[in-house]
């Protein structure tokens, strides 16, 4: 029997009732028998060693666990790509807001208090904080050369360009860091039993990033150490790292006190001291023939990490690939790195390097639009990438694509060219100016080049006793729909209802590793896995020949129930393979870097108010071609939540350095858009299907981060004829850029036309 | 700030919590978002930033939309108090939270409960709100997933379904 269509209708969200009744369980709901409140003490300045720690008066220290660098059984690391990061500061810190020490107390009221009465000496050391500091060397903070790594992406013959170019356009460009924002601050509850090992509990992305760095910071072998997510209130990335540094905390202070200890993160906390979207800048050096088309061009791409590599290098992987956008490069150079400051290491965010490095070419883009004299329709229009030609890492576009027709629909849906005439006149009267931009761009879904071969991900499909199925993948639910995907994934692949399909919490003790819930992987690679996963059963139940051609859900259920019976067990493990055609040189940094690019066109109209300086959205156009849409409503949340996101990383959200040290780590002054301040998004998509993913699907969670901030501020432009190249864009740079816009040429940017 | 928490001794506070008359031994000071979540294990109401900026916290005193982060449980005392926990009955979602689930309203979900307590304030003073209105009700409440239009959507849709029955 076949069931209707699971796969492209917008089934209930799995976990949704929970979360609409307030049962859904976050980690802060959870209370462990005599467990304890943990709390962290931290750096208040940027470099230096730690002379003296002092606890105070007032404060019966004997009631408190406390735990230092001493308490850590194997390596005082966090391990990620590279283990230069501590735990716990010893001797030396790095930045501000570094762990120095941890404390535990049954009554959370005296944990602050017990914070406040301890004081740390230190004999400072000159620190760096921005990315030319730390390319001029004044001080070494970091390895040998302050350098976290660098790439070089090369196609063609660059140098043989500046010869024939008519024109040579040049730019830079630059971007803040932004905080994650997800609403449910950090957390994580620890508790150590002597026989059974270490088990954490936390607000996380990834389950197996924090079981990899607890085995190697505690020295235990990975049956003793269990990490299980918890629901989870928001993370884009920004609890993709650093939730391995919290659950260290906890451990360590569980295992010292025998008993279960819970740290949460109160605002301030999590906005100062973890991870936030890396600062970039980008110069750009283009050459260009005289009807528009690209020659060549050098990228330089530089990203601030913070004081420890974390993961810088694949932040800047992913950012330096995308930088040649979705056009076409007969020859490029990118040269990327990523450098060390003294500031507390920056870290994923959704887009993860692309939204840095789409913003100045899409900004750049304009510029030469402007050079040569041409449209921003048409300077995108003639460069393009088209099927059959390659990307700037020599990867060939398979897929028959039409980019002009997308950029021609999304005009068309954002009724661009009589409403910019229009601005164009009422502009001359108004002291409200209108504008509209345009931003095209890509983004690659799935790790990198031969990062999946890597990850190898496992994932599985067991039956349970009573009969009933359930997806085991560590792959996690924030919000993007983790849950509700997979669970119709594999429904369809066996003709079973939606309601028939269960999915494991993830838990390191129950979920294999199905590879971190990152760079919108999970419905393209691992919901691939889950359909195979699934068909593994239905291949089992057909040759134990207890299962037909045809059968009802009912029928399924009693020939698992059955199986289970006889056998014990019922369970299908499917492991990724790539397919043979993505192939990659990790040294060139040359061929197939992605099994699939999701592309789009997002248009947005805005106003500027010129007695406030205040840029508003009034409509935004997010037009976009990702596959197959599997769930309607989810992927337009997603597509709406991104875009929400890029509005505010372009015109709302600013983090202000003092010495390294975040000084507005509050709600009330680092802002989010409200509802009031966004327009109606309009979400758009083509279908094209793609052959690598579940069901024809490409990945979606992060594509929606990249056009928002180049499309607006290209806006801004063509309502005030002022070229703004740095966000984001606050009403003060308005300001400050409209009062000085008489001088001519803008010292950022330049371009020489040759005769 | 205010005084802390524990400056003076605990004392007895009756409240009436989602028609439960309960009575809890704390401080004065300490917050109604502290007891409701720890003293009365009603941890639908979240936190997302103890000062008053996100509405994550939002509950209900004697019809009153507030952030529970900011009330000291002394100001509570006699009150009768909504949280999320009060909404469904008998395990039977209320419209609005049906909408939730069907308009995409809820994505990560720590935002929920206290937009939804906002939404239950506002159509229970407005029952057909226009979309401004409907915004503006909303406006104290942030949320990071969603970018809003399907929650503004979710409420819209509830007004719908209301008016319809
Ligand atoms: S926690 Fe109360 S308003 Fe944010
Ligand atoms: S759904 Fe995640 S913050 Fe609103």
């Amino acid at each position: 029997m076949k069931n209707a269509p699971i796969v492209g209708t917008s089934v209930p969200r799995m976990e949704g009732r929970d979360k609409v009744t307030g049962h859904a369980h976050y980690v802060d709901d959870m209370v462990l028998p005599g467990m304890l409140y943990g709390t962290t003490v931290r750096s208040r300045i940027a470099r230096g060693k730690i002379e003296r720690i002092a606890f105070g008066t007032g404060i019966d220290w004997n009631t408190f666990v406390i735990v230092g660098p001493r308490d850590i059984p194997g390596k005082n690391c966090i391990a990620l790509i590279e283990d230069d990061q501590p735990c716990l500061a010893d001797g030396m810190v790095n930045h501000p807001e570094e762990a120095l020490l941890l404390l535990a107390h049954p009554d959370r009221h005296l944990v602050p208090k017990a914070v406040e009465a301890i004081s740390v000496e230190y004999h400072p050391l000159p620190a760096i904080f921005t990315m030319e500091e730390s390319e001029a060397q004044s001080q070494i903070i970091w390895g040998r050369d302050n350098t976290f790594k660098s790439y070089r992406i090369e196609k063609g013959d660059v140098d043989a360009v500046w010869q024939s170019a008519d024109h040579i356009v040049e730019g830079e460009y630059t971007t803040g860091a932004q905080e994650q924002l997800y609403i449910e601050n950090n957390g994580m509850i620890a508790a150590f039993d002597p026989h059974k090992g270490l088990t954490v509990w936390g607000s996380l992305q990834c389950p197996y990033y924090v079981h990899k760095a607890l085995m190697k910071l505690l020295g235990l072998s990975a049956d003793r150490v269990r990490v299980v997510q918890m629901e989870t209130g928001g993370a884009f990335g920004g609890k993709e790292e650093y939730p391995s540094m919290i659950a260290a905390h906890a451990a360590l202070l569980a295992m010292k006190a025998g008993k279960p200890v819970k740290i949460i993160y109160d605002r301030m906390e999590d906005m100062a001291a973890t991870t936030k979207r890396h600062p970039s800048r980008t110069r750009h050096r283009t050459g260009v023939s005289k009807d528009g088309k690209i020659l060549g061009g050098e990228i330089d791409f530089t990203l601030d990490g913070g004081a420890y590599k974390t993961l810088s290098p694949v932040v800047l992987s992913r950012g330096a690939i995308h930088a040649g956008g979705p056009y076409y490069w007969p020859s490029v150079q990118i040269r990327a790195k990523a450098v060390a400051t003294n500031a507390p290491p920056h870290g994923a965010f959704r887009g993860f390097g692309a939204p840095q490095s789409l913003f100045a070419l899409e900004r750049h883009m304009d510029r030469i639009a402007q050079v040569v004299g041409l449209s921003p329709v048409e300077i995108r229009r003639r460069n393009l990438l088209k099927p059959g030609q390659t990307t700037t890492t020599g990867q060939t576009v398979e897929e028959q694509i039409d980019l002009g027709k997308l950029l021609d629909r999304a005009l068309e849906l954002s009724d661009y060219s009589a409403k910019k005439e229009q601005f164009a006149k009422a502009n001359q009267q108004c002291a409200r100016k209108k504008g509209m931009g345009i931003a095209a761009f890509l983004h690659g879904a799935g790790f990198t080049g031969s990062g999946e071969r890597f990850l190898g991900s496992l994932v599985g499909v067991e039956a349970s006793a009573d009969g009933s199925l359930r997806i085991l993948v560590s792959s996690t639910e924030f919000g993007q729909g983790t849950n509700t995907v997979l669970c119709q994934i594999a429904a369809e692949a066996l003709g079973l209802r939606y309601l028939d399909m269960g999915i494991a919490q993830p838990d390191t003790d129950q979920v294999p590793n199905s590879g971190p819930t990152v760079a919108s992987r999970t419905v393209m690679v691992v919901g691939k896995l889950v359909e195979s996963a699934a068909l593994g059963i239905k291949e089992t139940l057909a040759a134990s020949g207890m299962l037909g051609d045809s059968y009802s859900p009912e029928e399924f259920r009693s020939a698992c129930l059955g199986y289970v019976r006889k056998h014990g067990k019922l369970r299908s493990l499917v492991q990724y393979q790539q397919p043979d055609d993505i192939v990659w040189d990790e040294e060139k940094y040359h061929g197939s870097a992605y099994a699939a690019f999701a592309w789009a066109v997002y248009i947005a109209e805005v106003s500027v108010d010129l007695t406030t300086y205040q840029v508003t959205v009034d409509d935004f156009v997010a037009l976009q071609e990702i596959g197959r849409v599997l769930h309607p409503v989810l992927a337009r949340g997603q597509i709406i939540g991104g875009v929400a996101q890029g509005i505010g990383f372009a015109l709302y959200e600013k983090v202000i350095w003092e010495q390294g040290r975040m000084q507005n780590g509050q709600m009330t002054n680092y802002i989010m858009p409200t509802c009031a301040d966004l327009p109606s998004i309009r979400v758009y998509f083509e279908e094209l299907g793609n052959i690598h993913g579940a069901y024809g699907a490409k990945g979606i969670g992060e594509l929606p981060m990249d056009g928002p901030a180049p499309a607006i501020v290209n806006a801004v432009e063509d309502a005030l004829h002022v070229p703004f190249h740095a966000i984001p864009l606050l009403p003060e740079d308005i300001f400050a850029a409209l009062s000085e816009s008489a001088a001519p040429e803008s010292a950022a940017t330049s371009a020489r036309g040759k005769e | 700030m205010t005084e802390s928490p524990e400056a003076r001794a605990k004392r007895e506070i009756s409240i009436t919590v989602n028609g439960k008359p309960e009575t809890v031994q704390v401080y004065a000071m300490e917050r109604l978002l502290d007891v409701l979540r720890h003293e009365l294990g009603l941890t639908g109401t979240k936190e997302g930033c103890g000062e008053g900026e996100c509405g994550s916290c939002s509950v209900l005193i004697d019809g009153v939309l507030v952030n529970s982060c900011l009330i000291p449980v002394l100001q509570a005392q006699g009150a009768k108090i909504v949280t999320i926990e009060g909404l469904a009955s008998n395990g039977h979602l209320q419209a609005l939270q049906q909408c939730f689930l069907d308009c995409g309203g809820a994505q990560c979900g720590i935002c929920t409960p206290g937009m939804i307590l906002a939404a239950h304030h506002l159509l229970s003073n407005n029952p057909q709100p226009t979309l401004e209105e409907i915004r503006e009700g909303l406006s104290g409440n942030l949320c990071r997933c969603t970018g809003y239009t399907q929650i503004l959507e979710a409420v819209a849709e509830a007004a719908r379904r209301e008016a319809a029955t």
